[in-house]
């Protein structure tokens, strides 16, 4: 198990290195540069060839990207010309990450527990009424377009039943999110449960279906011989295996947390990486667009790894030995 | 004890099929003594399985329906709630599969799939570490401690079966059914698992239901043989004679077809056509008559005696048209 692990760590680097100078090339052609956004248009080109000159910005690609490697290896990635004039990069991040974060793995957390729950329902009353009404609303919810459903959500649960805030994350700017952790969750948990319920219904008729394959398969007739009730073969043999195939995803909601903060976090004004990129996007903030790709890849290769290792952990068949 | 350990009598199994329950097997009279080995024979299709699943109550209850009377020990199985048969199942009959590789949960190791056998009828059970082990010794395995450890992609085919041999005995059931045990194994290692078998019987003096196609394995291990063609019973017999005075004409069919049984020189019988699907199957008939192309149609359209025929002791046969059956090729 261990030795996986470490075969799949290090097969991480060389990933992490093109994963890095893609990211470098990209930032390298989008239109503009740092400067494009914050400078009067009416300045002297001597005074921006200079400026670019002192950024490094006039060197070949090759030598600014060991130079960029470098500085992000010691935790410097850079300056804020727009969103947060002034800032380091690592510290807006270090601000937004905390909301982000405890908001994806609400959301994460809240999609198994219910796409789980939900599956094992209908599988188990395979064709009966509830069965029926939980597909019905896992095909709504999928049908509906996903600005809709967070309008509706937002409506309902900050305006119809008042039960959460509609907006914001509890903290300003000089406080820190981790110190108020409990009560910030509050704010998390709107749009969490919204990318929550819209995530479910995918995994939830995936799973049930993998449930109704497995219920056929010959070692629950077996189990069934052995005379375990049918409710506890479901619980100790059926799940895991349905599971199986699904496992690997949970890895991968890791990488989905920055995609589905975009919106989410537009929608309910929630001040997290989200947010944050949409406003270095159409600011042009080229240090924070940056930092967050890279993030974003980083985040990617994690949920990989993650994925993997929890289909070793799940499956014998899978890890070598 | 001479009482009847499995007496099942007129047991039908009908399936749900598009809305309309169709006949699988109809009117199944078989017993088995305690410490009886009891063979079932027939082509696929014929019923065997749906036989052993209803004794086993593992049909499912909404899709079948199971009429007739089983009793075993004279306990009547047929209308036992799920849970009644649960605290049965396992207890006082074991069974056993033909493939134990899908039979064994891919993801369990050995012991622990052992152990649950034990524990899902004894909760309070102490010594279950050490009975998971006897079992594993009991069928063979030398290696007990690596391979309670292991998985079942990690054993052989013969080991697996074996492993499924040790779950089917965890309780020291009455009756042990083993519907096509050897079949998914090498030539070889069928040999050691009917020999297994053979061997735990007689330990144990376990009545035994084995469902097989093949008549080599009946001639080895059974005492008595049941026929069956599309869901009835078409002769029923201790082995020796059935092997010497086979006759039902499917029965014969069966013997002439068997490759073990062809002497140099002569040809491998075929028999023609296949088993019919379960809707057009009317039991009233001989229905392995329609088989039989060389039959005038009156005969193979008569209406059969529903009781079978007793030939002498303890052989009984379906219908007359045994009594002046000839193969084609020696009329
Ligand atoms: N659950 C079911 N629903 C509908 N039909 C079924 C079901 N189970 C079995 N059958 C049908 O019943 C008939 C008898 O099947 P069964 O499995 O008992 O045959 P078998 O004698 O065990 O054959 P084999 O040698 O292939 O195992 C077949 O026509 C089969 O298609
Ligand atoms: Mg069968």
């Amino acid at each position: 198990m261990w030795r996986t692990i470490l075969r799949r760590v290090l097969i991480m680097i060389p990933q992490l290195i093109l994963v890095s100078i893609l990211i470098f090339m990209l930032a390298q052609l989008m239109p503009g540069d740092p400067f494009y956004g914050s400078l009067n248009p009416n300045s002297d080109p001597a005074t921006i060839a200079r400026m670019r000159h002192a950024a490094g910005l006039d060197l070949p690609w090759y030598q600014q990207y060991v130079k960029w490697v470098g500085n992000v290896i010691h935790g410097d990635l850079g300056t804020s010309y727009v969103v947060n004039k002034g800032w380091t990069v690592t510290r807006i991040i270090g601000q937004r990450i905390w909301p982000t974060l405890s908001m994806g793995i609400i959301a994460a957390v809240l999609t198994y527990v219910l796409s789980i729950s939900q599956a094992l329902l209908a599988a188990r009353n395979e064709n009966k009424i509830i069965d029926r009404i939980l597909i019905v609303w896992n095909t709504m919810t999928s049908a509906v377009p996903s600005f809709v459903f967070y309008f509706v959500m937002m409506v309902l649960f900050v305006y119809i039943i008042p039960i959460f805030p509609s907006s914001g994350t509890g903290i300003d700017d000089t406080q820190s999110f981790t110190t108020n952790f409990f009560s910030n969750l509050r704010y998390a948990f709107l749009p969490a449960l919204t990318i929550a319920v819209f995530s479910t219904n995918s995994i939830f008729q995936y799973l049930r279906s993998n449930l109704l394959d497995q219920q056929a398969q010959d070692y629950v007739r077996t189990a069934r011989a052995k005379g375990v009730q049918i409710k506890d073969v479901f619980r100790k043999h059926i799940l895991r295996n349905a599971f199986l195939p699904i496992a690997s995803g949970i890895g991968y909601s890791i990488t989905g947390i920055l995609g589905g903060a975009i919106f989410a976090e537009t929608v309910f004004g929630y001040p997290g990486l989200g947010a944050l990129f949409v406003q270095a996007l159409s600011g042009r903030d080229y240090t924070v667009i940056t930092a967050l790709m890279l993030l974003q890849g980083v985040l990617a290769l994690l949920g990989g790894l993650l994925s993997d290792i929890i289909s070793a952990w799940v499956d014998p068949r899978v890890r070598v030995k | 004890m001479d009482g009847k350990l499995l007496e099942a009598k007129n047991v039908s199994v009908d399936f749900r099929i598009d809305g309309q329950y169709q006949t699988a097997i109809h009117k199944l009279n078989i017993s088995i003594k305690h410490g009886e080995v009891v063979a079932l024979v027939g082509e696929s299709g014929s019923g065997k399985s749906t036989f052993a699943m209803s004794v086993m109550g593992l049909h499912n209850s909404d899709q079948t329906r199971v009429t007739g009377s089983i009793k075993l020990n004279d306990n009547e199985l047929i209308g036992l709630s799920e849970r009644q048969f649960d605290a049965y199942r396992g207890v006082s009959v074991g069974m056993i599969f033909q493939d134990p590789l899908s039979s064994l949960n891919p993801l369990m190791k050995i012991g622990d799939q052992i152990a649950e056998a034990i524990t899902v009828h004894d909760k309070q059970s102490k010594k279950v570490k050490q009975r998971v082990q006897k079992l594993i010794s009991d069928v063979g395995i030398v290696d007990v401690q690596r391979v309670s450890q292991q998985y079942p992609h990690e054993l052989s085919g013969g080991m697996r079966q074996r492993v499924m041999i040790a779950i089917a005995l965890a309780n020291e059931p009455d009756l042990i059914i083993a519907d096509e045990p050897t079949t998914a194994l090498d030539a070889t290692i069928q040999a050691q698992i009917l020999d297994l078998i053979k061997e735990i019987q007689q330990k144990k003096n376990a009545g035994i239901l084995l469902i097989t196609h093949d008549l080599g394995v009946v001639a080895e291990m059974a005492d008595t043989v049941t026929v069956m063609y599309a869901g009835q019973i078409v002769e029923q017999a201790r082995v020796s004679d059935l092997f010497n005075h086979p006759k039902h004409p499917y029965t014969r069919s069966l013997l002439r077809a068997d490759p073990s049984e062809v002497n140099s020189g002569d040809e491998l019988y075929a028999i023609p056509g296949t088993v019919p699907a379960l809707k057009d199957m009317d039991h009233s008939k001989d229905l392995f008559l329609k088989r039989v192309p060389w039959l005038d149609k009156a005969e193979v359209e008569a209406t059969v005696d529903e009781k079978l025929q007793k030939v002498s002791d303890g052989h009984y046969v379906r219908g007359n048209a045994w009594q002046n059956f000839e193969f084609l090729e020696d009329l």
